[in-house]
């Protein structure tokens, strides 16, 4: 079986948990065995169909209230209870803020290996191989784990998406005892972000400004030209956010998020080695830049040359009217 | 408060990273390495602690003799001791094998510890796995990606990033917490501490006295590839009008492109 912990927030499961499970359910054909759903919460119930959608044989269901608020060490402990209980061979999780942060506490509980952020799994001599950037996509390491289970977590808007349809299966309720004093920290508030927009790791679109923006108030014609898409948001080149222009939070690159967009769109930035590293595997990149000889070009798809402010609104325009068609 | 600091060796952020094929390693040849970038936030986050509220700052680091550089720095920043575990095997990509060295260090070496601070993640490995292992291995609570930590007592407030927004983390102390970027602005060297350090003497754990078997020391992780991307290539430029280059721009997009 290869399990998948669905992560749920506002009431919803992730969308990047639901294409970890369309992932699991594709390996798990090509290995012959079930794919199941794992839904960890206070009351989760309702979460099951779009589980089941997704073609999950079954759905674990771990509900207490101690797991209402996140907190790693309560759900450590629950996961690592139902891969000792239901000994998948492997468990999925999305490579997102929870998962990142979970996933290590439930390997090393179960003292078993980790493969972190994986762009790529594979089914080799029945056994599962994982791919995954290092050095910020620098380069690519593919390898196999010894142990059993198998703990993986998957890039977010890097695996498809299946398609969805009603469906059922068996539902198996799990309970479990969290042990007053098992749990040392929690999660005390969820504090929202006002923009609406989405975060950089998760959109289709990301916008992104370098330098050549001149200042902190030009990253309007970054938000203004995302706001045409409907899943977009805007990043930034490390010296822009060094400079305190646009918070961290933006910052593409190795020493900020690595993004893999349909679409990235790179303005006033030249192309560092480590900016490069972290938008790479975007399926397709623009370039504006006013210097033809920018690195950016190198690796962009397509490349305006051209002065930035006046190209932005214009561009702005165009995609509106081909987008509104 | 007694903190203990986890850092790492890696090559710099601007580096090339050229592959070994037949060892299936990165070649180190030529690369200028330093202390991962989340490291510095969190020697920072712990010398500005020590300054708010007394105790120590040690720093330790799992690496060939080579991290005894990183380890000076952060003495030259202000750390009051520092340890190297000596680990000469390659790196393994695997970070359970690492949580068991640090976690097996903390109990055996650095008992007292009030907390335990690491970048979010190094920069050449990316796993992001080693701070939250080691914080299950020794039955702490974690905070990792923080930007904002507050230290009252017995307990910690962290808020740490996640998509769209932040999560406020309570925890009891001793903790474990990995530095992101925005938590603070790392101090440069000062000359005198520069002098100061190159003094320090800087222990040297052997992963021997640590008494971790052969099975907690093997690595879960096997090896089958390791490639450099293919390079993209350089794609169609346009120049000339903004009105004419944008059109064109999302024509190319819509018919050719296919992405919006």
């Amino acid at each position: 079986m290869i399990a998948v912990f669905m992560e749920t927030r506002d009431g919803k499961i992730k969308k990047s948990s639901l294409e970890a499970l369309s992932e699991a359910k594709r390996r798990a054909g090509e290995m012959e065995v079930e794919t199941a759903a794992v839904l960890v919460g206070g009351a989760v119930a309702d979460l099951v169909p779009s589980a089941f959608a997704l073609g999950a044989a079954k759905v674990y269901l771990i509900e207490n209230k101690a797991l209402v608020d996140y907190s790693s060490q309560a759900y450590a402990l629950a996961l690592a209870e139902f891969v000792g209980e239901v000994k998948p061979a492997a468990l999925f999780f999305a490579a997102t803020a929870m998962g990142r942060d979970l996933a290590p506490r439930v390997a090393a509980r179960l003292g078993a290996g980790l493969a972190s952020d994986c762009v790529k799994i594979a089914v080799k001599a029945g056994a599962l191989e994982f791919t995954r950037p290092i050095y910020a996509g620098k380069a690519y390491l593919t390898f196999t784990l010894r142990s059993t289970p198998k703990l993986a977590t998957l890039r977010p808007n890097t695996f498809p998406l299946g398609e969805a349809v009603p469906g059922a299966g068996e539902v198996v309720e799990r309970q479990i005892a969290i042990p007053d004093g098992a749990v040392k920290g929690r999660v005390a508030e969820v504090i929202k972000e006002e923009s609406a927009e989405v975060d950089v790791t998760e959109a289709d679109v990301v916008v992104s400004g370098g330098r050549g923006l001149k200042g902190p108030e030009n990253f309007a014609l970054l938000h203004d030209l995302a706001a045409v898409f409907p899943r977009a948001a805007v990043g930034a080149s490390r010296s822009a956010v060094d400079s305190g222009w646009i918070g961290h939070q933006h910052q593409v690159g190795q020493t900020g998020k690595t993004v893999s967009p349909n679409l990235y769109i790179a303005v006033g930035i030249s192309g560092a080695i480590q900016h490069l590293a972290g938008m790479s595997s975007s399926k397709v990149i623009v370039a504006v830049n006013k210097d033809a000889e920018a690195p950016i070009f190198k690796v962009a798809d397509y490349g305006i040359v051209g002065d930035l402010f006046e190209v932005l609104p214009r561009l702005k325009d165009e995609l509106k009217k081909a987008l509104a068609e | 408060m007694n903190i203990l600091v986890c850092v790492k060796r890696v090559p710099d952020t601007e580096s090339r990273i050229r592959i070994q094929l037949e060892t299936k390693s990165i070649a180190e040849d030529g690369l200028n390495f330093v202390i991962s970038p989340y490291d510095e936030y969190a020697v920072e986050e712990a010398l500005k602690l020590r300054e708010a509220k007394g105790g120590t700052v040690r720093v330790v680091s799992v690496g060939k003799d080579a991290a005894v550089a990183v380890l000076r720095k952060c003495l030259a920043m202000g750390a009051d001791e520092a340890f190297l575990v000596k680990d000469d095997s390659p790196e393994t990509y695997d970070g359970l094998r690492t949580a068991r060295i640090i976690a097996r260090a903390v109990e055996r070496k650095f008992a007292g510890t009030d907390l335990l601070l690491f970048g979010k993640q190094s920069v050449g490995a990316d796993n992001s796995q080693v701070p939250a292992m080691v914080a299950e291995l020794l039955g702490l609570p974690q905070a990792t990606v923080v930007t904002k930590l507050e230290v009252e007592g017995t307990s910690a407030t962290a808020l740490r990033e996640i998509e769209g927004g932040m999560e406020k983390v309570v925890l009891s102390l001793p903790a474990v917490v990995t530095a992101q970027k925005g938590l603070n602005e790392p101090r440069y060297e000062t000359l005198k501490g520069i002098m100061a350090a190159k003094k320090k003497d800087i222990p040297v754990v052997k992963l021997e006295e640590l008494g971790l078997g052969p099975d907690e020391l093997a690595s879960q992780v096997e090896v089958t590839g390791l490639d450099v991307p293919a390079q993209r290539q350089a794609g169609k430029i346009l120049k000339g009008d903004p009105i004419e280059t944008a059109r064109e721009l999302v024509r190319l997009l819509r018919a050719e492109a296919k992405v919006i």
